[in-house]
């Protein structure tokens, strides 16, 4: 179960650890995409965004349509990340809205009924089969050679996107106008309208962004990644992980446990491969434990 | 002292006396019923991640029942297949076939749940003892394991060890070329786990030369394979096998092609061969071996070729799923004719045991189901390569029955099964 030589014989040979440690970084920085979403919207507006996983599948689904229609990647991901942000804004208007003050269920109730509609209108009309985008020619190329180590391309492409969200999002909670006032407004609402701004609006644009992000996660990942209604599920759990642990909010936070969690897998998949989920979940349980807002996250204020 | 409304007679007779003739109203209509349709139950996965598995298997079992209703039904007597969705959830599956039987009145079901599902189903019908024909579960153990046997229960799919066999024997040919480091990368549960552990027996059992040199087990439904196909190419092997499946499968190879994975060595992939599949995969590598699954030219006859024909007219290409459920509503049909559409477990029972029905994926046009453990034989069975265009499988090979009746034969002593 622990083959602890195997991982010292990997730490010391050069291609291996290029490897392994590029690996981690690649799975990390797919984790971090996915779960920005939802670190974004609890980190604003205290709502989990349990309905993630469905924007994430409608992104993935809106994005192979657009990419049928107009043979190209890039138009294909916008279509996703704007399909899925006004669906969101559209959900938060209509039913998250009036859950905010509500009991935590109530939030869970009303996202998982959203996401089986949304499971259920996919299946009516992408139909069940496994539908798949294929590798956009701009990727279909061999892949780098780093020191023995092996990088495709594709994903060069995606973690260098994902560093560039991890940095905007984090302007923009902490340094614009706009993320100052919904921060401002998730934490005294009454107080932040009463200076003549339209909290609802900020709200749902925040919710709007969150869902946006989720959806280009899912465009973003297609060409690598089978598309069937109820995909949603697999991301959900994995989000949630990266967010408990890197600490609910904090996005730099969410990126250190998204990388930690990938590395994890990629060596772990070599040292202990059968207890790779095991100790995915036991470092969250000890992070809950010892360190319950997360790694990066702020103590709540009481 | 109020008096009664309805005068002259009291409320309790009132009640009485109407559920007293309604009853009697309902009596003729009762007999109507029984003597109108005959209730085929039939669990499926209509809904999530496997949704196609209960899309095609409906079809497959309708295009049989359907015949059958159009050609006069059974002495007059239509068969009504009654669906019902199990969501891929054990428990739901359960309780559905409950109510299936008890409420519904179906006193026939046609099990079309997968693995996990299927032996939820078999312990309700062992209970109720009502006939059941499983028609998607492969799982050996279902019918190989006599401590799991009914005789009113069969199976009319096809069986793993059935897979095993052919694969190992398929696969000791490539080993004989040189590929004796084998890889294994297949799904983390029941099925992977044993399916890979069966053909890598019978592997090891037709080219002893060949060695495991490495296994990966990524979970069911993972999205993001990359460890595991990292960990293949440190294995550095000269064949990789994998049982994974449906849109699993797709997403591996995708992830897998970015690495250029099968350009390093022989491909073994089981469950390649499904149509859903195949049509999935944007730039299919040529060269990767599979089983098949359902392909028009297994067996290569003109009545399998129509059989596709017919069954896409039902909006969905045919897949494994669907030939078995088809199979197994003819069972189930093929018993009812025998016993003149008399609805009884044990004359059902006895009437399918042993039989031998006309199938378009025999290899010699029929199917039977073996009288000893009630499980289907005689389907064709054989493994071939891809190539990148239609029919995208080629060069099969058919591994012929009496050897894997052989080695199935000794699989089972070993196991204690017999």
């Amino acid at each position: 179960m622990l083959d602890l030589t195997a991982l010292a014989t990997c730490f010391t040979s050069s291609s291996c650890l290029v490897m392994q440690t590029s690996t981690g970084v690649i799975i990390g920085m797919l984790l971090f995409l996915v779960a920005s979403g939802v670190t974004l919207i609890f980190g604003v507006l205290h709502v989990v965004n349990f309905a993630h996983g469905a924007f994430y599948m409608i992104g993935a689904y809106t994005a192979y349509t657009a990419y049928g229609a107009t043979g190209s990647y890039f138009a294909a991901v916008i279509v996703g990340t704007l399909t899925a942000a006004l669906v969101g804004v559209l959900f938060e208007r209509l039913a998250i809205s009036r859950v905010y003050k509500e009991n935590l269920l109530m939030q869970v109730l009303v996202c998982y009924a959203f996401v089986l509609i949304c499971d259920d209108l996919v299946k009516i009309i992408w139909g069940s089969e496994y539908l798949a985008m294929g590798i956009p020619d701009e990727f279909r190329v061999p892949p780098l050679r780093l020191v023995g180590g092996v990088v495709p391309v594709f994903y060069v492409f995606l973690i260098a996107t994902a560093a560039l969200v991890a940095i905007l999002s984090l302007v923009l909670i902490r340094y614009t106008r706009f993320g100052k006032i919904v921060q401002a407004a998730a934490r005294n609402a009454t107080m932040v309208s009463v200076l003549g701004i339209r909290v609802p609006i900020y709200f749902a644009a925040l919710f709007g962004l969150g869902c946006g992000l989720a959806g280009m996660a899912g465009a973003l990942a297609a060409p690598v990644r089978s598309m069937t209604p109820g995909m949603g599920l697999s991301v959900l759990i994995d989000s949630f992980i990266v967010t408990v642990i890197g600490g609910m909010g904090s996005i730099p936070g969410a990126l250190l446990a998204a990388l930690i969690l990938g590395l994890t897998r990629s060596f772990g998949s070599i040292g202990f491969p059968l207890f790779v989920d095991g100790a995915m979940f036991m470092m969250m349980v000890a992070i809950l434990v010892f360190r319950p807002q997360g790694l990066l996250g702020e103590k709540a204020v009481r | 002292m109020k008096t009664n409304l309805t005068a002259g007679m009291s409320r309790r007779t009132f009640i009485a006396t109407s559920a007293g003739s309604a009853a009697l109203l309902a009596c003729p209509s009762i007999l109507r019923a029984q003597n109108a349709t005959i209730k085929v139950g039939m669990p499926t996965i209509l809904s999530g991640r496997v949704a196609i598995l209960g899309e095609t298997a409906s079809i497959g079992a309708k295009l049989a029942v359907d015949a059958l209703n159009a050609a006069g039904g059974i002495n007059g007597r239509q068969i009504e297949l009654v669906i019902r969705d199990t969501k891929g959830k054990p428990d739901e599956a359960a309780r559905i076939t409950r109510e299936l039987i008890t409420t519904e009145g179906c006193q026939i079901i046609l099990d079309g749940e997968s693995s996990g599902g299927a032996f939820a189903v078999h312990e309700v019908v062992r209970d109720a003892e009502t006939y059941c024909v499983h028609a998607i579960s492969e799982t050996s153990s279902l019918t190989a394991d006599p401590a799991n046997r009914a005789h009113w229960i069969f199976r009319a799919g096809r069986q793993g060890i059935h897979d095993a066999i052919s694969g190992g024997l398929y696969a000791s040919e490539l080993a004989k070329t040189g590929a004796t480091r084998w890889a294994t990368c297949s799904p983390d549960y029941a099925y992977g786990r044993d399916t890979t552990a069966e053909f890598m027996e019978f592997l090891t059992m037709f080219a002893p030369e060949v060695q495991t040199v490495g296994e990966t087990w990524p979970k069911l439904f993972q999205p993001d394979y990359t460890e595991n196909i990292t960990n293949i190419m440190n294995f550095a092997p000269d064949a990789v096998y994998t049982c994974i499946w449906g849109g699993d499968l797709v997403a591996f190879f995708d992830q897998a092609s970015l690495y250029g994975l099968f350009d390093q060595f022989q491909t073994v992939a089981v469950n390649l061969g499904d149509l859903p599949v195949l049509a999935a995969i944007k730039n299919l590598p040529a060269g990767i071996h599979s089983g098949n699954r359902y392909h028009p030219d297994v067996p290569d006859t003109e009545a399998n070729e129509t059989w596709g024909e017919n069954f896409e007219k039902g909006g969905k290409l045919p897949t494994n799923w669907g030939w078995q459920a088809y199979t197994g509503a003819n069972f189930v049909i093929e018993a009812l004719k025998a016993t003149a559409g008399e609805v009884d477990r044990d004359k059902l029972a006895e009437a399918t045991k042993g039989r031998t029905i006309d199938s378009p994926q025999g290899v010699d046009g029929t199917v039977t189901m073996r009288a000893d453990d009630n499980t289907l034989i005689g389907y064709a069975i054989g493994y071939g390569k891809t190539i990148s265009e239609e029919p995208y499988l080629t060069d099969f090979r058919p591994t012929p029955w009496d050897v894997i009746q052989e080695h199935e034969a000794e699989w089972k002593k070993r196991k204690n099964y017999a």
